[in-house]
């Protein structure tokens, strides 16, 4: 019995019902941002108060990575910076015809009556953390909203798509990679403008293309790249190469299986993309129609 | 109980210390193995510390597990919440246990975290596989006399003999 008294001494009687408020309260919170409606503020905060322990445990990395600078020798140096040379080279002869390229687009765009093509600026980031959960691709990188980083941002590397940014906090945001599970983007087959979905399939190596019907004109080795259709990407950077097409004739669409551009598994910095002309927000033309519905109800 | 009650730290340390250790980066297949650290650490300050705010830093643990894995605000904190439940009612016989059967009460009470993570993830609509909740109870079960040393010494000053 008195064993009994110390146990209601050090909590009370109610455990219990302390143990449901806050179980309440925790599913009345995942409800709720399920559903978007707290907005970015308290997740924003949260992550500000992890990001030194994630800066902490990232240490043992960093520490690595500057000793292998440390160590590395002067010979490997040399031929590094001779092969870095080398294709700063090839990479300005390519940009000089691009160069060409673009004003002849633009040119024909003008004539064309349409909007010249925006180029993106473009911000550097460093990897911090990988998502430790195998199961969920997201990594989380050094710049958040104070250095002008945004929800639904397009991320890519050196080869092609990374992802895009699913939570933003003032020093850091969360990248969710185009390979995760719950991952779709738009693309488009560079050979004959078809357009599909492209999923995450959960492999870093892989994504799926689910939607294409047997007779659906793609092939192995056909590169995909994004369009402005899907809203969050700029159009124009590559996605993957088509790496497996299997028709199933007795199901309505075909197994089709791509590469990601993007080498996912073994960048160390990213590139935020941040499109020129913002993109423009339905507003103006809601607020158009508000304006025309109230002389009608009047 | 003097230095018992002084030593109101311990708790904030393993915690911070675990928290670190959940967002360490490990190599490929490491990683589906990585102990519940944070879960781990509760689990101790239900059993040992029952008259802190354990509930309380649960529910603040499980917010900041949220920020870090991405998911929505409240499923870490509501997996930690029920599997903390227990040992806080049921502490003052688990402070009591040799080591075997606390390795074995800790393994169903965490099955109950993995549980109640898989639930969530179900009501989400977030389909990870069955090695994804079973194999880090794997890992959890060998660190536990780990943790169970390592915040003892901490909290007590003085290795523990446990049988």
């Amino acid at each position: 019995m008195s064993n009994k008294g110390v146990h209601r001494d050090h909590h009370g009687a109610a455990l219990g019902l302390r143990t449901f408020a806050c179980i309440a309260v925790c599913i009345v919170l995942m409800a709720a941002d399920q559903r978007d409606a707290l907005g970015g503020r308290p997740r924003a905060a949260l992550m500000t108060i992890v990001y030194p322990l994630q800066t902490a445990a990232a240490i043992p990395t960093t520490l690595f990575d500057w000793s292998e600078d440390a160590t590395r020798s002067r010979a490997d140096l040399a031929r590094e910076n001779v092969r870095l040379k080398r294709e700063r080279l090839l990479a300005d002869a390519r940009l000089q015809q691009l160069n060409a390229v673009r004003a002849e687009n633009d040119r024909l765009r003008a004539m064309l009556e349409a909007r010249p093509r925006a180029g993106d600026d473009v911000r550097v980031a460093q990897l911090l953390d990988v998502d430790n959960d195998p199961f969920r691709h997201r990594v989380l990188i050094n710049q958040g909203s104070n250095e002008g980083a945004f929800e639904r941002q397009a991320i890519v590397d050196a080869n092609g798509v990374v992802g895009q940014i699913i939570h933003v906090s003032p020093a850091s945001a969360q990248v969710m990679l185009i390979s995760d599970p719950g991952h779709a983007i738009q693309v488009e087959v560079v050979r004959n403008g078809l357009r599909t979905v492209a999923f995450g399939a959960g492999e870093y190596d892989q994504l799926e293309i689910r939607f294409l019907p047997n007779n659906a004109d793609i092939q192995v080795g056909d590169l995909l790249v994004t369009t402005s259709l899907g809203g969050d990407y700029p159009a124009g950077y590559p996605v993957g190469e088509i790496t497996a097409v299997e028709p199933q004739p007795r199901q309505a669409f075909a197994r089709v299986t791509a590469q990601p551009a993007a080498a996912l598994t073994r960048m160390r910095e990213v590139l935020l993309l941040t499109p020129k002309t913002p993109p423009q927000t339905p507003t103006a033309t809601s607020g158009g129609t508000n304006e025309e519905d109230t002389p009608d109800g009047s | 109980m003097a230095a018992k009650r002084d030593r109101w730290w311990v708790g904030l340390i393993g915690l911070i210390v675990a928290l670190i250790l959940t967002s360490q980066p490990l190599p490929g297949w490491l990683n589906l193995f990585r102990p519940d650290w944070v879960a781990l650490v509760l689990v101790y300050l239900a059993i040992f510390t029952p008259q802190r705010l354990v509930l309380t830093s649960a529910v603040l643990c499980g917010l900041l597990l949220d920020a870090i894995h991405g998911t929505p605000l409240g499923q870490y904190a509501l997996a930690l919440v029920v599997c903390i439940y227990i040992p806080l009612k049921l502490h003052l016989h688990l402070v009591l246990v040799p080591i075997w059967q606390s390795v074995l009460t800790t393994l169903v009470i965490l099955a109950i975290y993995q549980f109640a993570l898989f639930w969530c993830n179900g009501a989400i609509g977030n389909d990870l596989g069955a090695t994804a909740y079973l194999a880090p109870l794997a890992s959890d079960m060998l660190f536990w006399p780990v943790v169970l040393a390592l915040l003892d010494l901490m909290h007590l000053g003085r290795p523990t003999a446990r049988q």
